[in-house]
Order: structure tokens, then C-alpha cells, then sequence
């Protein structure tokens, strides 16, 4: 291979050993246009990278294994080694959004936010969305994660949903849908402020030549966004961020958002309930407690409400809440907004709300309660993807082109036993971009999350968490499954 | 602080003192042994394992890794409140002291098990001091490691008194001066005593170092001084709330022993005197958990 050809300004090919493996298909692809054709915002990205010898991309790479090992940004591996740390795994080449691109994400998402919770504050109250028919009231009554108590409650400036965070997809075309929403307990977002720490450590001249937008006062923005909630007449509320404890697989993010935020971390144990308010125990006696960020579900908050044999709650909190003493983020029920069956109203939800069409469209989705729907979707399973409502991480799913004609009859009767439990998708190949494996650059499939805060205001710091299917030709980019991460560059212009 | 981290700091420091007095108690010990019939031996590990305050039966290498896992444990539930460094070096000394065959420790290797959990609690101990601020979390950790080390020391010299000084018209065989450099050896006071009396081993000097020297950081008497000086930072940084039965039981203890002379213990029976202390102790631990931990509703709230 005739590497003088690089420097030749004619031409902004790109001929690396390290990309000779590197092959498009019909997928996006973030960085190149056409074979050998990079984007012109990723070009000085992949001169640089490309004019590193392996050895010394190896080099840095090891230098940021060892940073965030030091930093402890780690989860904990347990079996038999116990105490075992492993790093998250992510990948040194940075994803780019143009400005463009992410102002177009951020009206997306700005309006998708106002709308749920318009809807949410809507079906706990008058409903009038149901009455209207727009969203069939047995979509809504029939989910797992609707929760009857919330029926007439009022939440302090209408916010149900204070944390999100959206799954987004670029599809072969380059536009960005969103696959799906997290409405209850996102997580992520400390993998998302590490990696920029440890690139901007690693090459920071890269960052100089970029202007690259900044992310860095997420966790400021989160707590104005609690302390914005917080009940009337408390001016100086005290924040708390409520974790299942030590044992939690994300219980590092817990303690690194707490300690970034200079809120005390508590599990359901420091906390009691007297009369209606909330208190922590402290060694100074009991201190009332007026926000709470919890990263707890639903399920687990309150043995007296929800689930009797949870431990990891504070028996009494929902009377608390309900009086106003206490405010939750988010609030119970929000898991109804994120239902994938009820994902395929969205866009009717925006309508009906805003009158606006929405900016960030929706996956076609197919619903399995409908006959015609789920007849059509039964013919063509070997093409669909195939999903449970109820499940998250990557589990419970058919994907139809890489099953086998037994998971398809498994899942046939699964679906007719339980029509309402599944939806179905076209299979779509999601963008995809250039990750170090072995010395050179191949092509994996990425996916978007970024942070939505909705407080007083909507606020969403450029950027997110890139999440990489590692292995090679996976869809799927969940941590629990191979998956990894990679930091995210929203530029400037 | 939230009362369940205080809780967390102070038994990590408690288990961390245990699993360390344990380790030199065994080492000292065993070296004595090489020296003994098997019948003086025997006895030797029963006094040994009243010290500990142990069943007999209780392996003491299962007593040292039990209590440095439950050090590890409830460190890891405050692993934000130590620093890393902190949980760096404790969690070095889990991973080496489980890595070890107890079995095989117990019939060969004793000495550089034994070894690495000494050294790596003075290791903690050490990090503790020069990394983590000394503010109310290091408070509680030396409250946990000074009521620990003061009820060991105590039982230990309890022990003692019952099998050697409870008979004082027996004369002193050769083999008794071993006990004492022994006792001294438990903890770690040899050259410390020799330093003030000399060589001259007698009993009821050993005895007053032992419990009455000041300076001496095994001493009895220097560890509930720095118990009521850690506890009253805590008082001062939590507020005054329902103090006085703690402060109480603290202040007496410790004029009791800064104003005692070893002539009146050994006339009133030192024995009593030893076991007073140790009631004491517990009385604290108690009135500690009372005000900051395990405090009941009705009385927060009111207060």
C-alpha cells in the first residue's frame, strides 16, 4: 500500500493500514461518506488517529484504562474473585455531532419531554386524552408500570418526568429516530461525564482544534433541576439521592453523581416517616429531607403502596409525597409514558398537546392488540424485531433476521398468548462508526442517549452517551451485553 | 454524617483493631510455645483464648479473616466517605489474607500470615491518619479503634491477674519471667516499660504501665483518653443534643484512671477493678449507639 498517497492534497482519501479492514455497508456510517471518503468534520478526527503508530494508540489507550481505573470509575465484577473492579469498556475514537445536527436533537427532545409530561399529568387527572380517544384508555390501564395512586395528585410545577434519557438511532438515510424513552431511571450519564474527563486528559490539542461544546455542568444542572421541585416554602431544601445501596450494579454512579453534587447518598434505611415528612437519620438527629433523586423503581419505594416485601424503600413515603412534604424525581408512574406499545402513540401524543409535528420521528412500530397489525407482523416475523413491553436492557427480544425458526414459533405463541405484552419493528441497521479492534478500525453499530433535564426549564447538556455494540455485527449496545461506550463531541458550529 | 456511615466507620475500625490485637497475640504466643512442654501449651491456648474473649474451638486464623472481611464490608457501604487510598490498602489486605490455606497457615506459615495483617492494619492506620480529613468520620474510626483496644488490653490484663498475680505468696518460677516479657510482647510494651522501670520485670509495675502510663498508645489509660478527646469532637460537631449520659460515662472513666494510683487497685483487688473497666466500656458503646445510631423517633423528634 502506498502510503505517500495521504499527503497528497488532491485527493482526501484516506489510505491507512488501519482502515484496510474498514467496510461499509448499507448502514450509516458516521465518519465516511464513501469508501476511503471521510465526513468533513471527522477528517482532522481520523488524520490524527491515523498518523498514530499502534503502539502508541495502544499507549494511550492504557494510559486512560489506568485513569479512570484510579479514579474508580469502575463496576464491580462478583463471583469468586470478590472485589473485582473492571472500567467500562469504551472506545478511544470520539463520536461527532454537528451543530445541525444536535440543534435538531435538542428541539426534538425539548418538544418529545413537554409533551409526555402534559400526558402524564393529563391521564392522572381528567384524562382528557382518553375521553378523546386519541390514546386508548386500556393502553394506559393495562400497563405494568401505571400507578393507580397517583390518580389527582398534584406534583410541584406539573414535572413528572425531572430525568430522561432517549434512546436516539440514526437510520440508513442519516436521520435520527428515537427508538425508545426512559422515563423512570435512566442511568449512564456518570460513563458520559467520565469519558470526556479522560479524552480531554488523553488528547486534549484535539479538543483545541474542535471546539467542542461542553458537558461538564451536568451535574449542577441536575441539582437546580431538583431544587426547582422542591415543595413550597423551602427555600433551602435538602437533596437527597436514594440508591438500592452497595450492591446495586450501578451504586458507582449513585455516589459519583452524589458526590459531584455535594448531596448525601442514602439508601432506604437512613430514611423515616413521621408524620407525613420525611426525615434522614444523621448523627446530629433527624433532619427533614425535601427532595429526593431516587434510583430506586417504583416498586420498591414503599412496602406500604407498592411492593410489601421491599426492603429498599421508606414505609410511609407515599403519604409523605402525597401531602406535598416530599417531593420524588422522578415521579411514580412515569414508566407509563415509556411503554413500548404506548411508544407508538407519541407522535399523536405531541399533536394533541402542542399541535406540532414532531421533530424526532418514531420507529414504524406495529401493535399486537390490533388483528390486522398483528397478523401482518405473524407472516413476516423472519423480518421484524420483536419485543417485550415490559422488558429494558436488551432482553426479552426477537430479532428476526438472526433467529432461528424455533425462536420464531416460541415467540409466535408468545405473542398470541399475550398480545398486549409485545410490539414488533422493521429491523432496522442502525449508523454506524469506526471503534479500535485488534491494531485497526472497524465499523461498529452505535446508538445515542442523551441526558433530558425538565425542572423550572428543559435542559440538555450537548452530547450523551454514545453506547457500541463491541462485537462485531451486534445490534445490541447494552452494557449488560457486550456493549460499550464511546465520548461524544457536539460541535460548536 | 448519616448515622448508618458513622455506624459503618466505627465497627470497620473496631474489626481492624480486633483482627490486629488477635494477630499479636497469637505471634507473641506461639513464639513462647517453642520453648514449652505440650501441657504448659495447652494452658497457654485456653488463657489465650479467654483473652480474646473467644469459644474455645474458634480457630484463630477464622477470627482474623472474619474480622478483617466485616472491616472490608463495612467499608465498602462508605467506600465514598474513606478515601481511596483508604480502600486501596484494606481491600490489598483482604485480597492477601484470603488468599492464604488457613489450614496450611495454621500448620506452617504462621508467622508471615500473621505478619501481613499486622503490618497492613499499621498500613491503614497510617493512610487514615495522612489522607482522610479529620473531621467527624475519622472521629467515629477513633472511637472504634480506642474502645476496641482498651476492653482487649483490659481483658487481657484481667486474664493475667486471675492466673498469676490472684496468688501472690506463690513464688516466681524461672518460667514466669517468660510470661511477663510475654505479656509486655501482647502488647507491644516491652521496650516501651523498659524504657521507664527498666528490665526489672515485676508485676505490679507491668501492671500500672500497663493501665495507668499516659503516654503509652496500648495503655488503657492513653486509649480512653483519646476515646473521650475523639468523642468529644463528635459532641462538638453534632451539637450538644442529649450528650450527658455518654459524656458521662466517658468523663468518669477516664478520671478514674487518670487519677488512680496502683497501690489502692491492688488493695481493692485489681481484679474487680479490671472488670469495672470493661463494664464500662460497654456502657459506653451503648450510650454512643443511644445518641447517634440507633436513636429512637419519639426522642429525636422531641429533642
Amino acid at each position: 500500500m502506498d502510503l505517500t498517497e495521504t499527503d497528497g492534497a488532491e485527493t482526501d482519501r484516506l489510505d491507512s493500514p488501519a482502515l484496510q479492514n474498514y467496510v461499509l455497508d448499507s448502514a450509516y456510517d458516521e465518519t465516511f461518506e464513501s469508501a476511503g471518503k471521510a465526513r468533513s468534520h471527522y477528517a482532522p478526527l481520523l488524520e490524527t488517529f491515523t498518523s498514530l503508530s499502534p503502539d502508541e494508540i495502544r499507549r494511550r489507550k492504557h494510559a486512560a484504562d489506568i485513569s479512570l481505573l484510579n479514579q474508580g470509575i469502575t463496576f464491580t465484577v462478583y463471583g469468586r474473585e470478590e472485589g473485582m473492579e473492571r472500567i467500562f469498556p469504551y472506545d478511544l475514537l470520539p463520536r461527532i455531532i454537528t451543530s445541525a445536527e444536535w440543534n435538531q436533537i435538542e428541539r426534538g427532545l425539548t418538544q418529545r419531554i413537554t409533551a409526555l409530561n402534559l400526558f402524564l399529568s393529563d391521564i392522572y387527572n381528567e384524562g382528557r386524552i382518553l375521553a378523546d380517544g386519541i390514546v386508548p384508555r386500556e393502553i394506559v390501564c393495562s400497563c405494568r408500570h401505571f400507578r393507580r395512586q397517583m390518580r389527582g395528585l398534584q406534583v410541584p410545577r406539573n414535572v413528572y418526568v425531572a430525568v430522561a434519557g432517549s434512546d436516539l438511532i440514526r437510520l440508513p438515510s442519516g436521520e435520527f429516530v428515537v427508538l425508545e424513552d426512559n422515563l423512570r431511571v435512566p442511568s449512564g450519564v456518570s460513563y458520559m461525564l467520565t469519558n470526556r474527563r479522560v479524552m480531554k486528559r488523553i488528547f486534549p490539542q484535539l479538543f483545541l482544534r474542535y471546539g467542542v461544546r461542553p458537558i461538564e455542568h451536568y451535574t449542577q444542572a441536575l441539582l437546580s433541576t431538583l431544587r426547582s421541585l422542591a415543595p413550597e416554602g423551602r427555600p433551602e431544601p435538602t437533596i437527597v439521592l436514594l440508591s438500592p445501596g452497595v450492591f446495586n450494579s450501578a451504586y458507582f454512579e449513585h455516589a459519583y453523581l452524589a458526590r459531584q453534587m455535594g448531596i448525601e447518598l442514602v439508601e432506604g434505611r437512613d430514611l423515616v416517616t413521621h408524620d407525613n415528612v420525611v426525615y434522614m437519620r444523621t448523627t446530629t438527629g433527624l433532619r427533614q429531607v425535601d427532595v429526593i433523586y431516587r434510583r430506586v423503581d417504583d416498586d420498591f419505594m414503599d412496602p406500604l403502596v407498592f411492593r410489601s416485601d421491599s426492603v429498599l424503600g421508606v414505609a410511609g413515603l407515599f403519604n409523605a409525597y402525597r401531602a406535598g412534604n416530599v417531593t420524588l424525581a422522578n415521579a411514580f408512574g412515569t414508566g407509563v409514558a415509556d411503554d413500548k406499545a404506548l411508544y407508538a402513540y407519541v407522535p399523536k401524543i405531541i399533536k394533541y398537546y402542542l399541535d406540532q409535528n414532531p421533530i424526532l420521528n418514531n420507529l414504524e412500530t406495529y401493535l399486537l392488540t390490533n388483528p390486522a397489525e398483528r397478523d401482518h407482523v405473524l407472516q413476516n416475523l423472519e423480518t421484524l424485531v420483536v419485543k417485550a413491553v415490559g422488558e429494558s436492557g436488551g432482553y426479552g427480544m426477537l430479532i428476526g433476521p438472526h433467529s432461528t425458526e424455533d425462536q420464531r414459533r416460541e415467540f409466535r405463541e408468545r405473542i398470541l398468548a399475550d398480545p398486549r405484552n409485545y410490539i414488533a419493528q422493521p429491523t432496522i441497521t442502525f449508523s454506524r462508526a469506526p471503534c479500535f479492534v485488534d491494531d485497526g478500525l472497524e465499523a461498529r453499530h452505535v446508538d445515542l442517549r442523551p441526558y433530558v433535564l425538565f425542572g423550572d426549564k428543559v435542559t440538555i447538556v450537548p452530547g450523551g452517551l454514545t453506547r457500541v455494540a463491541l462485537r462485531r455485527g451486534s445490534l445490541v449496545v447494552n452494557s449488560s451485553q457486550g456493549g460499550g461506550s464511546k465520548d461524544t463531541w457536539v460541535l460548536n458550529r | 454524617m448519616l448515622s448508618r456511615v458513622a455506624d459503618n466507620l466505627y465497627w470497620m475500625s473496631r474489626y481492624l483493631e480486633r483482627a490486629e490485637h488477635t494477630a499479636r497475640l497469637v505471634d507473641v504466643n506461639l513464639n513462647l510455645m517453642l520453648d514449652e512442654p505440650p501441657s504448659v501449651a495447652d494452658r497457654r491456648w485456653q488463657r489465650l483464648h479467654s483473652a480474646l474473649g473467644n469459644p474455645p474451638g474458634l480457630a484463630w486464623t477464622e477470627e482474623v479473616t472474619a474480622s478483617l472481611t466485616s472491616a472490608r464490608e463495612n467499608a465498602r457501604q462508605v467506600r465514598e466517605e474513606i478515601s481511596s487510598e483508604q480502600w486501596q490498602r484494606l481491600n490489598r489486605l483482604y485480597l492477601q489474607v484470603t488468599r492464604y490455606n488457613l489450614q496450611e497457615v495454621e500448620e506452617e506459615l504462621p508467622s508471615e500470615f500473621l505478619l501481613t495483617v499486622i503490618e497492613g492494619v499499621h498500613l491503614f492506620e497510617g493512610v487514615t491518619d495522612s489522607t482522610m480529613s479529620h473531621g467527624e468520620g475519622w472521629q467515629f474510626i477513633q472511637v472504634g479503634r480506642y474502645i476496641e483496644r482498651a476492653m482487649a488490653i483490659t481483658t487481657l490484663l484481667e486474664v493475667y491477674h486471675r492466673e498469676f498475680w490472684g496468688h501472690p505468696e506463690r513464688t516466681l518460677e524461672g518460667s514466669e519471667y517468660l510470661e511477663w516479657i510475654g505479656l509486655l510482647r501482647c502488647c507491644t510494651a516491652f521496650e516501651a516499660y523498659c524504657k521507664v522501670y527498666t528490665a526489672d520485670l515485676s508485676p505490679d509495675r507491668i501492671l500500672e504501665f500497663l493501665l495507668l502510663n499516659p503516654e503509652f498508645p496500648h495503655a488503657v489509660r492513653y486509649s480512653v483518653d483519646r476515646l473521650q478527646s475523639a468523642l468529644e469532637a463528635i459532641h462538638g460537631e453534632a451539637g450538644k443534643r442529649h450528650a450527658v449520659p455518654l459524656t458521662r460515662l466517658a468523663g468518669r472513666l477516664q478520671a478514674s484512671l487518670g487519677f488512680a494510683q496502683i497501690s489502692e487497685i491492688l488493695a481493692q483487688g485489681a481484679g474487680g477493678y479490671l472488670q469495672g473497666i470493661v463494664r464500662q466500656c460497654r456502657e459506653i458503646h451503648h450510650a454512643l449507639y443511644e445518641l447517634y445510631v440507633n436513636y429512637s423517633i419519639q426522642t429525636a423528634l422531641a429533642g
